[in-house]
Parts: C-alpha cells; sequence; structure tokens
C-alpha cells in the first residue's frame, strides 16, 4: 500500500465525501455547496495527513485529558461514575468578522439582562408597565424573595454564558441565557489545551485569538471586588458530587483562588470567614458555582445542606460580593424567553440584535392559541424550567410526540396547565464537522459563549465552547445523551496576542502567597494519610500471613493463629483473599482524596483510584496462600507509588503536613500495636521474623545484626532506631516536627497561640522524648501500647485545633 | 381590646451546639388600623453576639440573632402590651368567583400584598388533588370569592378533628388532610391548599388568640399555645380577608397577629439550621391576657 493511497487525499476529496443535511445551515460548506474562506486552510491540512497520523494525533489530545484527569460525571449512573471528557478533535472554526457581530449582539443582550434583573429585584417597572406578567414572576422559583431591594455590591451579573446555535437561514440565534452558575468555560479550556496538542504545528501558525487575556481579566475585576484587602476571593462549589466539580477545582487552581464549600464557611457581624486551620480569615468575594436557593439555609431554601447561615446578611451589608448576586437564576427561566423581545423594544426602542429561540407562554390566551394551532413545529415544556430547549427531559416534548401519546390531550394540557407551559419553535441547529471513521461528516451543534466584566464593561471569550450531537438528531446533544463537545477557533487574518496568564517578564518577581488550607481540606488531607497508610500495612500483613499459609498449608500453625488475632484488630479476615475492610479502607482513601481534588494531583488521583480499582478486581478471584500473596504484592507495588508521588512531588505546603501527619501517626501506632503482638515473649516461633517483614525491614536487620532475630534486637531496630524510616521513633520524630510547623490555632477566647505551645506539639514531643530515652530492654507490651494511646491522644487532639 | 402577651420559647440541646443562628420571628406585629403594639421586648438568653431587626418581604419584623461559642439551651421572652381593633365586617364587596381570576391578573404589582405571591405552590403547600376535589364540592352558584373562604373554612372545622398529638411541624398537609387530623398548622395549610386549588389567592398568619374567653363561651382551640389560621385576597376592593377554620371563625379581636406569608416556611418562629448530632427538644409557653378597658 503505497502512502499515497493511505492519505486522506486533498482537500477536494475529503470535501467530497462530505454532505451537509438538508435544510440546514453547515458551519464548513456554505450555501452554495463551497467551503467557507475560514476553513480552508485546516482542511487543507487535515487532508495533508495520512490516517496513522490522524490517529496519533487525536490519540495525544486524548492522553493529555486523562493525564490532567478531565471528566465528567454521567448522572443516574452511580457506577460508572466518571467518564472519559468526549472531546471532538476537530474544532469549530469562526472568522472574527462574524464572531466580532455576535460579541456586540452579545453584549448589548448582557446589558439588558443585567437591567432585567435590577428591575425584578429593584423597582419593578417591567411588572408594573406591563412589559412583564406579575403572575410569571411571582410564580418563577428563582426569583427569590429575601434579594428583593438588596443591591449587590457592583452588579448582578459579573459573569455570564449564552447557548446560541445557527438557524437555516445562516443566523445566530440565542438558544438560552446562563447566568446561575454557568459552566464550560474550565473545559474550554481544556478542549484548547488539548486540541492544540492535536495540531500544535498548525494552531501555532494559524492565528488563532487566545484565551488565556479573558481569565486573567476576569480574575483581576474578582480581585478589584474585595471589600478588606487581606480578604480572600473564594469559588463557592456546591461539592465533589456535582456533575461539574472538575471544572470548580480546576478553574479555582488556575485563577489561583480558593475552592471552598459552604462548611468552610461561617459568618460573623456580617463578616464571611473561612474556617482554616489558622483560625478565621475573611473572604470577600465568592464567585458562585451553587444554585442560589442553595446558598443560605436561614434565608432561602430552609432545607439545604449546602449553604452557609448569614451569607444574605452579609450580602446584604454590603460585605460580600456574590457572582453573580443570589437570584439572577430568574433570567434562566423559559419563559422570560417569551417576554425579552417587547421588553428590549420598550427599555432600547430597538429590537435584540440576537433574536432568542422564538418561545410563546401559555399563561396567556392569544399565545396559548398560537401554540396550539402551530404545536408540530413547536416544542412544549415546563415554563419556569431553567434548562435549554435542546438540553430535552422528559417533560418537554416536541408537539407533535405529545399529541401522539394520547390519552390526555395537548389542547386540554394547555387549558389545564397552560400557565406551567411553554412553547418554543424546534430551530434546527447547524451542523459542523466530526471526524468519524476516517472521514469528515455532518452533526448539530449549538455553541457557548462566555462573557466577563472588567472596569470598562463586558469582555467576550474570544473561543467557546461547542457542543456537538452524538447522531443528526439535534436533541441528542446533550453530553449525557451521547453528544461531544469541541474546542472554538476564533481565527484572525493577521497575527494574535499571544497572552499567557503568567505575569509579563517586566513584572516584578513575586512569590505567590500560598492559599489558606480550609479546615475541611487539612481533615480530608490527614485522614488520606491515614487511610493509606493503614492499608498499606494491612497489606503488608496479610502478604506476611499468605506467605506463611503457602509453606505450610496448614491454617491452625499458631502463627498463622497469632497473625489472625493481630489482623482482627483491622476487622480483617485472611479467609478472603482480598478482605472487604481492606476495600473499605482503599475507598475511604478515595473518599477523602475527592474532597480534596484541587491540592491533589493530578497522578496521584489516577494512582490511588488504579488501586481501588485493582483491589476491586482481584477479590473477585483471588485465593488465601500464594495467590493471595503475589496479590498483596501487586497491591503493595502500587500503593508505594502512590506514597512515592505525594512524599516526593508534592509542595510542602500545609496541606502535605497534614497528609504526612496523619501518614506518621497511623504507621506509628500500627507499628506500636504489631510490637506489642509479635515481639510478646509468648508469641510463636517466628512472630519476630514476621514483625520485622511487617516493617519492611529485613534487608537493614541482617545488615545491623548479623544473627538470628531476637527480641532486642528487633524492638531496637522497629521502635528506637532514627535511621530506620520504619521506626516508631522516626515517625514520632516526623511527627513533633512538623506540628512545630503548623499556625498556631486560635484557643477558646479567639487568641491566637503560639503552635509551640499547643497542647498537640507538647504532646508530640513528650511523646518522642520518652520514646527516646528508653532502653529497648525496657520496651515491653505494656509500654508499647502506652505509645499507641498517646498516639490516638495526638490525634484528637490536632482534630479539635485544626480539623473541626 | 387590649392584651398582655407573655410567650417563653426555649430549646435545649442533647449535646450542646456550636454558632447558633437564628431568625427569630416572635413579636406582634405593628399593623396600622387593626392592631397596634403598645410595648413589647425580647428577651434572650444567652446573649446573643450579634442581633440585629429588618423587615422581610411580606413586611413582617423578624430579627437575627448569632450566637458564639456552645451552647446548650435558648431561651426567649416575648412581652408584648397590643391594642387590637378589627373592623367590623361590612357588606361582602368581594369579587364574584367567576371575576376573581381577571381581578387577580389586572394587578400588576410584586409588592407584599400583590395576590400573585399567593396563587401557586410554596414551599409547604403543594398543589393537592384531593383537597382541590373537597372544596370543589363545597362550590355553589353565585358565590362570592368570600363565600368561597367561609364555605372551606367551615367544612375544615366540620371535617377535621383537632388533635395536637396526631401531626408534627413537618406533617405535609396531604397526610394531615387524609386522615382529617391536626393542629392549627394542618388546618392552615389544607385550608390554603383548598383555596389556591380553585384559584383564590391565600396564605398564612402567625399568631395568638386570647387564653380565656370571656364569660359563657367556649375556650377556643390553639389558645394555650401560638396560633395560626388563613387569609385569602378576596377581589381588589375586598382585599385579604382572614379566617380561622380551626375554630370555624373569622379572624377578629381575639385574634393576634404575628407575621404573614406564603406557609408556615415564611413564619416559622424560630429558623436556623443547627449542625448537631445529637437531640433537641423546644417547647413554648403562651399567655394572652385581656385587660380591663
Amino acid at each position: 500500500v503505497s502512502a499515497v493511497e493511505n492519505t486522506t487525499g486533498d482537500a477536494d476529496s475529503l470535501i467530497a465525501g462530505y454532505s451537509p443535511l438538508p435544510g440546514v445551515a453547515d458551519e464548513l460548506i456554505d450555501s452554495s455547496g463551497q467551503v467557507r474562506p475560514v476553513w480552508r486552510d485546516f482542511v487543507g491540512f487535515l487532508s495533508s495527513l495520512n490516517h496513522d497520523e490522524v490517529g496519533q494525533r487525536f490519540a495525544r489530545g486524548d492522553q493529555y485529558l486523562r493525564d490532567a484527569g478531565v471528566f465528567y460525571r454521567q448522572y443516574g449512573d452511580a457506577l460508572a461514575g466518571e467518564r472519559d471528557w468526549p472531546l471532538s478533535h476537530v474544532p469549530l472554526l469562526i472568522h472574527e468578522n462574524e464572531w466580532a457581530e455576535i460579541s456586540a449582539a452579545l453584549v448589548e443582550r448582557a446589558d439588558l439582562l443585567e437591567d432585567v434583573v435590577a428591575d425584578l429585584y429593584g423597582e419593578n417597572k417591567l411588572v408594573a408597565e406591563g412589559h412583564l406578567p406579575a403572575s410569571l414572576v411571582a410564580m418563577t422559583p428563582e426569583w427569590l424573595r429575601p434579594m428583593v431591594g438588596v443591591k449587590p455590591r457592583g452588579h448582578f451579573l459579573n459573569f455570564i454564558g449564552f447557548e446560541i446555535g445557527r438557524g437555516p437561514d445562516g443566523k445566530w440565534w440565542v438558544l438560552g441565557d446562563r447566568v446561575q452558575a454557568p459552566s464550560g468555560a474550565g473545559f474550554a479550556l481544556e478542549n484548547r489545551v488539548a486540541t492544540s496538542r492535536v495540531f500544535p504545528d498548525f494552531y501555532a501558525e494559524a492565528n488563532v485569538h487566545r484565551l488565556a487575556g479573558f481569565f486573567r481579566v476576569f480574575r483581576d475585576s474578582l480581585q478589584a471586588l474585595r471589600t478588606e484587602s487581606d480578604s480572600r476571593v473564594g469559588v463557592l462549589t456546591p461539592g465533589r458530587l456535582n456533575d461539574t466539580y472538575f471544572e470548580h477545582a480546576y478553574i479555582a487552581r488556575y485563577l489561583g483562588f480558593d475552592l471552598l464549600e459552604g462548611e468552610d464557611l461561617t459568618v460573623e457581624d456580617g463578616r464571611v470567614m473561612v474556617r482554616t486551620i489558622a483560625g478565621l480569615r475573611p473572604v470577600s468575594v465568592l464567585w458562585r458555582r451553587l444554585d442560589s436557593s442553595y446558598a443560605d439555609p436561614l434565608e432561602l431554601d430552609e432545607t439545604s445542606r449546602l449553604g452557609t447561615p448569614g451569607l444574605v446578611e452579609s450580602i446584604r451589608q454590603g460585605r460580600l460580593a456574590m457572582v453573580n448576586a443570589l437570584g439572577v437564576g430568574v433570567l434562566e427561566t423559559r419563559a422570560l424567553l417569551a417576554f425579552l423581545p417587547r421588553i428590549c423594544e420598550a427599555l432600547r426602542g430597538k429590537p435584540l440584535a440576537m433574536p432568542n429561540i422564538a418561545t410563546w407562554w401559555c399563561g396567556q390566551a392569544a399565545e396559548r392559541a398560537h401554540v396550539r394551532a402551530n404545536a408540530d413545529r413547536m416544542m412544549i415544556g415546563p415554563a419556569f424550567s431553567t434548562r435549554l430547549p435542546f438540553d430535552m427531559d422528559d417533560a418537554t416534548l416536541l408537539g407533535a410526540r405529545l399529541r401522539a401519546r394520547g390519552g390526555e390531550s395537548l389542547s386540554a394540557l394547555l387549558d389545564t396547565d397552560g400557565v406551567k407551559l411553554v412553547g418554543q419553535e424546534a430551530v434546527k441547529l447547524s451542523t459542523t464537522p466530526v471526524w468519524h471513521q476516517g472521514k469528515l461528516i455532518p452533526r448539530p451543534m449549538s455553541l457557548r459563549i462566555f462573557l466577563a466584566r472588567d472596569g470598562a464593561g463586558w469582555r467576550v471569550m474570544a473561543g467557546g465552547y461547542a457542543r456537538i450531537g452524538g447522531t443528526e438528531d439535534a436533541s441528542a446533544i446533550a453530553m449525557q445523551r451521547g453528544g461531544s463537545v469541541a474546542d472554538v477557533w476564533i481565527m484572525s487574518d493577521s497575527k494574535v496576542d499571544p497572552t499567557t496568564m503568567l505575569p509579563p517578564p517586566a513584572a516584578p518577581y513575586t512569590r505567590a502567597e500560598p492559599g489558606v488550607l480550609p479546615s475541611r481540606a487539612a481533615d480530608n488531607l490527614f485522614w488520606l494519610g491515614r487511610y493509606v497508610e493503614r492499608a498499606e500495612g494491612v497489606m503488608r500483613l496479610l502478604r506476611a500471613y499468605h506467605i506463611r499459609l503457602a509453606e505450610t498449608a496448614e491454617p491452625n500453625a499458631p502463627l498463622l493463629r497469632w497473625t489472625r488475632d493481630h489482623l482482627d484488630l483491622y476487622d480483617i479476615d485472611p479467609a478472603d483473599g482480598v478482605p472487604e475492610q481492606l476495600r473499605a479502607t482503599l475507598a475511604s482513601a478515595i473518599g477523602s482524596a475527592s474532597r480534596v481534588r484541587d491540592r491533589f494531583s493530578v497522578d496521584g488521583w489516577m494512582a490511588i483510584n488504579d488501586l481501588a480499582k485493582t483491589s476491586r478486581r482481584m477479590a473477585a478471584t483471588v485465593k488465601p496462600g500464594d495467590d493471595a500473596a503475589s496479590a498483596m504484592s501487586v497491591l503493595l507495588r502500587k500503593i508505594t507509588g502512590f506514597s512515592g508521588l505525594v512524599h516526593d512531588n508534592m509542595y510542602r505546603s500545609m496541606g502535605w503536613r497534614f497528609l504526612t501527619i496523619g501518614r506518621s501517626l497511623e504507621r506509628g501506632m500500627m507499628m506500636a500495636s504489631a510490637l506489642a503482638h509479635f515481639a510478646d515473649p509468648d508469641a510463636p516461633d517466628g512472630s519476630l521474623d514476621l514483625a520485622v517483614e511487617f516493617g519492611d525491614s529485613e534487608m537493614s536487620y541482617r545488615q545491623r545484626y548479623a544473627v538470628a532475630t531476637g527480641r532486642r534486637t528487633v524492638i531496637d531496630l522497629l521502635a528506637c532506631d532514627d535511621h530506620n524510616p520504619r521506626s516508631i521513633v522516626h515517625h514520632l520524630e516526623e511527627l513533633r516536627d512538623q506540628i512545630e510547623l503548623l499556625p498556631g490555632s486560635p484557643n477558646r477566647n479567639g487568641q491566637v497561640q503560639n503552635a509551640h505551645a499547643s497542647p498537640a506539639a507538647r504532646a508530640a514531643r513528650l511523646a518522642h522524648a520518652g520514646l527516646f530515652a528508653r532502653e529497648p530492654d525496657t520496651l515491653d507490651e505494656a509500654a508499647l501500647l502506652e505509645i499507641r494511646s498517646n498516639l490516638a491522644e495526638l490525634s484528637d487532639l490536632l482534630s479539635s485545633a485544626y480539623l473541626s | 381590646m387590649r392584651y398582655d402577651i407573655a410567650l417563653n420559647v426555649t430549646y435545649e440541646y442533647g449535646r450542646p451546639v456550636v454558632g447558633g443562628r437564628h431568625v427569630l420571628c416572635l413579636a406582634p406585629a405593628d399593623l396600622p388600623g387593626q392592631q397596634r403594639v403598645v410595648a413589647a421586648s425580647l428577651d434572650i438568653s444567652p446573649r446573643p453576639a450579634e442581633r440585629m431587626r429588618r423587615t422581610d418581604f411580606f413586611g413582617n419584623t423578624v430579627e437575627e440573632v448569632a450566637f458564639r461559642g456552645q451552647l446548650d439551651e435558648m431561651e426567649m421572652r416575648v412581652r408584648a402590651r397590643v391594642e387590637r381593633r378589627t373592623p367590623p365586617a361590612g357588606l361582602d364587596i368581594s369579587a364574584p368567583l367567576e371575576r376573581l381570576a381577571a381581578e387577580i391578573m389586572s394587578q400588576r404589582t410584586l409588592g407584599p400584598l400583590s395576590p400573585h405571591h399567593f396563587t401557586g405552590p410554596s414551599a409547604r403547600v403543594k398543589p393537592d388533588p384531593a383537597m382541590t376535589a373537597y372544596a370543589q364540592e363545597l362550590l355553589a352558584e353565585d358565590m362570592s370569592a368570600l363565600d368561597l373562604v367561609r364555605a372551606v373554612g367551615l367544612a375544615l372545622h366540620r371535617d377535621m378533628k383537632f388533635d395536637a398529638d396526631a401531626t408534627t411541624v413537618d406533617t405535609p398537609p396531604a397526610e394531615a388532610f387524609a386522615a382529617r387530623h391536626g393542629v392549627c398548622q394542618d388546618f392552615t395549610h389544607i385550608m390554603i391548599a383548598c383555596l389556591r386549588g380553585l384559584g383564590v389567592p391565600a396564605g398564612y398568619v402567625s399568631g395568638f388568640l386570647r387564653t380565656n374567653p370571656p364569660q359563657g363561651e367556649k375556650r377556643l382551640e390553639g389558645a394555650d399555645s401560638m396560633h395560626a389560621w388563613a387569609r385569602a385576597w378576596c377581589g381588589a376592593d375586598a382585599g385579604w380577608v382572614e379566617f380561622d377554620p380551626t375554630n370555624g371563625i373569622a379572624a377578629a379581636d381575639d385574634h393576634i397577629v404575628i407575621a404573614r406569608g406564603r406557609d408556615y416556611s415564611d413564619v416559622s418562629p424560630v429558623k436556623g439550621v443547627l449542625r448537631t448530632a445529637g437531640s433537641q427538644t423546644g417547647k413554648h409557653t403562651v399567655d394572652v391576657a385581656p385587660l380591663a378597658d
């Protein structure tokens, strides 16, 4: 096969096989059947690649996304959990001239929405003058009465998104306004990085507008909203179970803001404070990724467990800037789209520069009649829903389908429940090329565009987030329904400004101040350290057990019984090859890690997930004995890989310190228990060897003591030798040193104590000094168990001082 | 009529709670033309670290309080002298039922008295086919809105059993309705659902009842605790009308208003999430003594 036959051929042949669908616009091919000029170079480039090359390039992009840990969460599928990111590798190309028109229209719309929402929470002139029915506003769940009369600091809207689509006539339509907590901007960044890795050569030369400048401006404008100079900016997330949590963590890290959950915050005298390991620290700007009604259970949804009591009062007092303001979600209500065109005419004296999808609210007689008469070309759904028209839910159906469903007729439904329904024109979305089995095929798409305020006004991100249908059916555009996403390239005719998030080279060098560590994050890191260490210790014990079981084949041998007694301490039954309790410990470790994704490397995250996955897989087949011993060896290699990643690569932040404190505590406690048990004078033969094996110290032992294992030497090596990284004293020393470096924590009266004088620091010093001064001979079972209980006490002291 | 009102609310926590924040809605309202607060005080112990007063969306006065540190109990004491003068019931100027929808539509306002807030579902009162059907049975020819309000209130008084132990503060109205029993909160929520089901805007009033009846009259149900009744919007001319379904009477001089909202959630006396694993018990006592004029 010659190389020529194997390439995708010239641009003409790549295009020849591409046929736009009848009756819809296409992004690549114009109405006269010609390739749009903005695509020509890219299509030419793509057709110059052979199939293998294309595959390798796409794989490079996918690899990046996997390495970066980009995923999405499939709702309603608890088992599947996180899915691979469905990137469509071919970007959507739009010329900057067309983009300028889109941008201008959307800036106008953004200003209009600001005026509308300010009126809805202010004077209510739109209602009084008859531009909006009072009943519609009153019934909208997102119109939050406690926010009426509350003026935000700055504006109601600071960061918004618009979902737009191109109709058959080639014109763009607004499909929906995203103002509550618009997602996608972070994903757009990741799509850009991945796509630029697929086409690095072409991207470098092509004049594609860059994204970073947009984020820098937005970051600066959030900083400027602060009221107190020492206060911080936070990203408020509903937490790890949200489908876009990854994006919250990603964007917080990218912008250098704290990722906060409601329980991290408390309000004192109108000031919002983060609970940190160093006491309360003020926050005066929150970029909210949480729906408004959940933000404050005291004044908004009383059932919310995600919010912070007192937030609304803080906003009322002007102490907190919430971005976007609480209550702006009212703008997302589908039925509102029916009134915006007239509101624009009334407020601006001209029509919307970009129309929104034609919408009729069936709460009015004339509109209801229109929907009834034209139902077959409409989508009919809940009027107060804030979903986009193409995020079809079971409640939204094409009129034709609704009519066909039988039972309650559409007409009767409109009569009884008209107030709750809207009809929306079923717009046919344009198609854009996607790569499918070696060629380009057209698929429907919609486009999300982001706007942020800077000091002067709105800035439009030069790019976006394209959602592409998995089939020719535009209703399957949602990712949850098999759709994919693509990068959006705004193409310039001249060189573009290559802005990055890094400060300009001329700026003076400053080391970024590390963020405050919320107590919740510290707590999760601490427990992550403990769980991982416990899992490792249990694996070592199990391996030692199964090796001996394989040798003797006699489960009732004294040493095996003795070992089972010890494993019982951890609820471990070695009769199962990979005991359930071990898997539960790993699951707890993942639970803790998932709550601190923003502080945790992607590699570490993947490593620990891989570990849990492997242990689950093994559990089904592994048998006690040799089989289990080698399974434990595999798991141990993986878990030490994880520990290596964390301890070699993680920045020595306060977060790392809590992780390492958790690890040392657990390791010290496990070793003290193991020695108390296996170095007991009554322990069966072979117990001391097993202890040395548990301590992973056979080599050191043989090097230091060229003799058979004896109690004194084993205790010396595993408890008292500070050069042995598995010895108890080594970990007591580590604990003492790390605890001294923790910030002083405030006492009951709010005074910050010197960490040095804290009860935890004193206890750690005492524990270390006590063991350091001991002769190995004097460390009997009671002394070892006392060390263990001292460590447990130390854990409690740390928890009450820093972690709650 | 003038009253001296004493309300004590106490909460005891099985395990101390940390840093509570509450919104309190406990004191009688000042309602020009209907109810005048001569003097009122609200004492709270332990002393809150923060305390501020404001007016909520529906015009009720609420106090937000916050505590620092540990708390194992909390006590609130209201003392108030109130003068209550409800205007005498005149002619029925409420809208005929068939015109009510149009009158609602004509109200181009979202102010606190606007009927629009009271037509749709609210936090605790959702549309319910059983209650709507029950109310439909009460419809008669040429009814005015006020006729319907009275009919629903009297029917509930007739068909439902007052039972202080049958329901809790979180019992859904549909459940209480199915069993035809409950306390004033249940009666009121059910009446609201019935009225909204027939297109009559309806809301919730929290308040007090005169504790001891005038000589020779029956003691009213709910007189020894905080009380609740319903209000309904009966057209542009009649406006809001209040009716007590627990006792089957129009709310008048024996009813002292604390607050008004769409349902209990808007006016609950002590709001605030307590992050506690332990138990909490709340109780309150009320005394509403008429003063000799």
